[in-house]
């Protein structure tokens, strides 16, 4: 049990708040509600279990909303092209991976730190996309794209099928493929790793692709919700991904998290601003609350390490 | 020069005695003592891991010690820090000079000494004044806008003592100082010493090189296992009784007996060179059950020879692997070769603290307990459990985090690591390093049986009575190759020793 006690942290915190929504507000526990609240942190949820192999290697990736907007568009310019949606997902995922791919191989070979690779690019590719559309939003698409076609209630079953998926594969990987270890021996030790014949380059470049492919496959899933894809979409979400998986338990140095952790994370971080809505709360306050969420989170990690290091010298 | 007034005697620079320090019940020192006086030249010599450096920590403030008593100028010393040591005029200088290689000459040296001072502006000119002043006080000649990080080595312990000078310090600690300079610059390098000795400064000289140590220093204490033996003048001793004093113990603990029947050779190595990690001309071989001892310095190559071998730092010359040649150009090729690795540093290449036994112990044979790629948690935890058995490492269960355990249990859940990927082929580099002694002894019988099961061990250790105790064969090392190679019959203390600081043995 003790082993999972963040995990129950968080599902508690989550409880109370639904709780206390429960108790003193009408509204919030509407299908129409919850559905909204849910396929606006689809991309959130993907993109973050990529994070999530990122941070527990300790690295990070920030530019991953740069990523998803170059998507969102190239999704939408695709298919307004005339390619069949799914051949523009495709298409989307694949400039997704590179892109990850790219801040990878700098990270792993060119022994580049993850961070400055990542906030360049994050710059680079958000300007450069400004630069491309003048700041233009894709329309004109075709009759079906928007939801692939589908009545909403489908879609939202479809992308609740997607999302529960992604998230059993990433669980069941990082627990039973040899991947999957060789990732959390990277990020505990990478010297040691090395010594037991991990190729840890290959887990960096790797890490950085596969959460490339995410994002790009999130922003192509996304951008089939409107008949309309703006060139700015995305914006933020480095920070609710890497606050989420913080939240969820991982450490930020690496070695050690659960895809459990962040799939709570997720969801504590996006009922948290709509429950403060709907408690009267002004929403000036909610990136405040998120803000101390993430503060405790972290305080948390850093209390429950430090007492372990104190056992362990004893 | 001591001016002998009405007081009895001068008051000692230093007197420390039965100063004691454990760590995690391994004893580092139990029963340090010094007597340093004012203008002397004072060696510190002894064998790796026989206190010298817990007994300067404690000097210096850096760790507490366990019990026993220690003055600094006649000032009984309670509660010792860094702060605390430098303030009564202790400054030590390390084989690897602590400089920041991006600033300026005249800031290294400064900007310590202006911490005490008060206001936040840099006065550039006086600063550059003090550090020229100060650099010249010592006889010494660097430019002080040079950046420290273009100085040499040498002109880098130059700009780290001209730093103690200015901290006005009267006990100067040097390690090492000359393992990283040639003979001009280490004679430059004495002449400094002896001119600070005759201002009064009393300097702790720590050492491997006896002639060094003979020519420079006025008295010598010795260390052995912990404890302060001797304290002799250098005009009384010459090397042969200075190695015999650092040596010269019982063999306490008794080796596990084995009747070995030496297979053919598993690894061969012929005149192999790497001269990024300064290795040159090395050759030796092992045989199928047969315990192969490396002895040496710290730093003679014993380690950068294990990581050579199992390719971390690669060469292209090929090794004879069971008569057939191989390169091992990285350690997944060592590990497919047969070959395993218990690194020296436990906590920096050994066990990943944060996973668990079961998963550390299969971390470099994860094949093994997979099927068709997912790994299969009911057979790891039943090797690993095998494993926590037959090492008897102590822990509550095998998916117990690995950080949790003492030492000697992290040491046996790396060893099982490699156990695991069952190799012909094994290196230990340290394996009993900071390891209490009941798992000491235990790993020594591990090590024994897997001899006896037909590995080749090469077996590396600064534990002089270990290696001698448990080796068919020793090879030593000096200066980045095997000086020579004894059987253990052949191998006294002496002889091992004297061979390792580079002195020729009669036949």
């Amino acid at each position: 049990m003790k082993a999972y006690a963040r995990e129950l942290a968080v599902a508690a915190t989550i409880l109370l708040v639904l709780a206390l929504l429960a108790a003193t507000t009408h509204g919030f526990f509407t299908v129409d509600n919850l559905s909204d609240l849910f396929l606006a942190n689809v991309p959130v949820l993907i993109v973050s279990l990529g994070m999530t192999l990122i941070i527990l290697t300790g690295q990070i990736d920030i530019s991953v909303g740069s990523v998803f907007a170059v998507c969102s568009i190239v999704t939408g310019v695709a298919a307004r092209a005339g390619l069949p949606v799914l051949v523009a997902m495709l298409i989307a995922s694949v400039v997704g991976a590179l892109l990850g791919s790219f801040n990878g191989a700098l990270v792993a070979w060119m022994r580049m730190p993850s961070i400055v690779v990542t906030l360049a690019s994050m710059v680079a590719i958000r300007d450069g996309l400004r630069w491309q559309t003048q700041g233009a939003w894709v329309g004109d698409l075709p009759g079906s794209f928007q939801r692939f076609g589908l009545s909403q209630a489908i879609y939202t079953v479809l992308m609740l099928v997607i999302a529960a998926l992604l998230v059993v594969v990433f669980t069941v990987g990082l627990r039973y493929f040899r991947g999957g270890r060789n990732i959390f021996a990277t990020g505990s030790n990478e010297a040691a790793a090395r010594i037991l014949g991990i190729d840890t380059n290959r887990v960096l470049f790797s890490v950085f692709a596969i959460t490339g492919l995410l994002t790009g496959f999130s922003a192509a899933l996304n951008a089939v919700r409107f008949n309309q894809i703006p060139s700015n979409s995305g914006i933020g979400l480095e920070l609710k991904t890497i606050a989420a998986v913080a939240v969820g338990g991982a450490t930020i140095t690496g070695g050690s998290g659960t895809i459990a952790g962040t799939v709570l994370g997720v969801v504590l971080l996006g009922i948290i601003g709509p429950a403060l809505t709907f408690l009267g709360v002004s929403a000036y306050w909610e990136r405040a609350i998120q803000g101390l969420i993430i503060l405790a989170a972290v305080s948390v990690n850093v209390l429950s390490h430090y007492r372990r290091r104190q056992v362990s010298h004893a | 020069m001591q001016n002998v007034s009405s007081n009895s005697a001068p008051p000692l620079a230093i007197a420390a005695k039965s100063l004691t320090k454990s760590y995690a019940g391994v004893r580092a020192l139990r029963s340090g003592s010094l007597e340093l006086l004012p203008g002397e030249v004072h060696a510190l010599i002894g064998e790796n891991g026989a206190g010298k450096s817990t007994l300067t920590k404690i000097i210096t403030g850096a760790i507490h010690p366990d019990s026993g008593e220690l003055e600094i100028f006649g000032q009984r010393i309670t509660e010792n820090d860094p702060n605390r040591s430098r303030s009564l005029g202790v400054a030590a200088i390390y084989q690897q000079p602590t400089i920041f290689p991006h600033l300026t000459v005249a800031e290294n040296i400064c900007m310590p000494l202006e911490r005490e001072k008060s206001g936040i502006t840099v006065d550039w000119r006086s600063r550059k004044q003090r550090a020229k002043e100060l650099i010249q006080s010592i006889g010494a000649n660097i430019d002080p806008d040079r950046l420290a990080g273009t100085l040499s080595m040498a002109e880098q312990q130059v700009v780290e003592i001209a730093k103690a000078i200015g901290a006005k310090a009267r006990i100067l600690l040097m390690d090492e100082p000359t393992a990283l300079l040639s003979e001009r610059e280490t004679e430059k390098l004495f002449a400094l010493v002896r001119r600070l000795r005759a201002e009064g400064v009393a300097i702790i000289y720590i050492s491997h090189r006896l002639e060094e140590i003979l020519t420079l220093a006025d008295r010598i204490t010795v260390l052995r296992d912990g404890e302060t033996i001797a304290c002799c003048n250098a005009c009384d001793v010459d090397r042969a009784k200075l190695i015999e004093l650092m040596v010269g113990r019982s063999i306490e603990s008794v080796f596990p007996k084995r009747s070995v029947v030496p297979g053919e050779v598993a690894i061969e190595v012929r005149g192999l060179n790497n001269p990024e990690v300064g290795l040159h001309d090395i050759s030796f071989s092992v045989r199928k059950g047969e315990i192969f001892g490396l002895v040496g310095l710290v730093g003679s190559g014993r380690t950068e020879l294990a990581r050579t071998l199992f390719g971390i730092t690669p060469v292209h010359t090929p090794i004879i692997l069971y008569g057939r040649e191989v390169t091992i150009g990285s350690p997944a090729e060592a590990i497919a070769n047969g070959l395993g690795y218990l690194p020296e540093d436990r906590r920096q290449h050994g066990v990943i603290l944060d996973m668990s036994i079961a998963s550390n112990i299969t971390l470099a044979s994860l094949n093994e307990v997979a099927k068709r790629g997912l790994l299969d948690s009911a057979r790891e935890q039943s090797v690993a459990e095998g494993y926590r058995t037959s090492l008897r490492i102590k822990a509550p269960a095998t998916d117990t985090v690995a950080g949790a355990l003492s030492g000697g249990n992290q040491q046996k859940v790396a060893l099982a690591r490699w156990l695991a990927i069952k190799p012909g082929i094994m290196i230990l580099d340290e394996p009993t390093q900071g390891v209490d002694v009941g798992s000491k002894s235990e790993i020594h019988e591990l090590i024994v049986e897997f001899a006896e099961r037909g590995m080749a061990v090469i077996l590396i250790s600064s534990e002089l009575p270990e290696v001698l105790g448990m080796s068919d064969r020793i090879g030593v090392f000096h200066n980045g190759t095997i000086v020579a190679t004894l059987s253990w019959e052949e191998a006294t203390q002496q002889k091992v020793m004297s061979l390792a600081f580079g002195h020729e043995v009669e036949a």
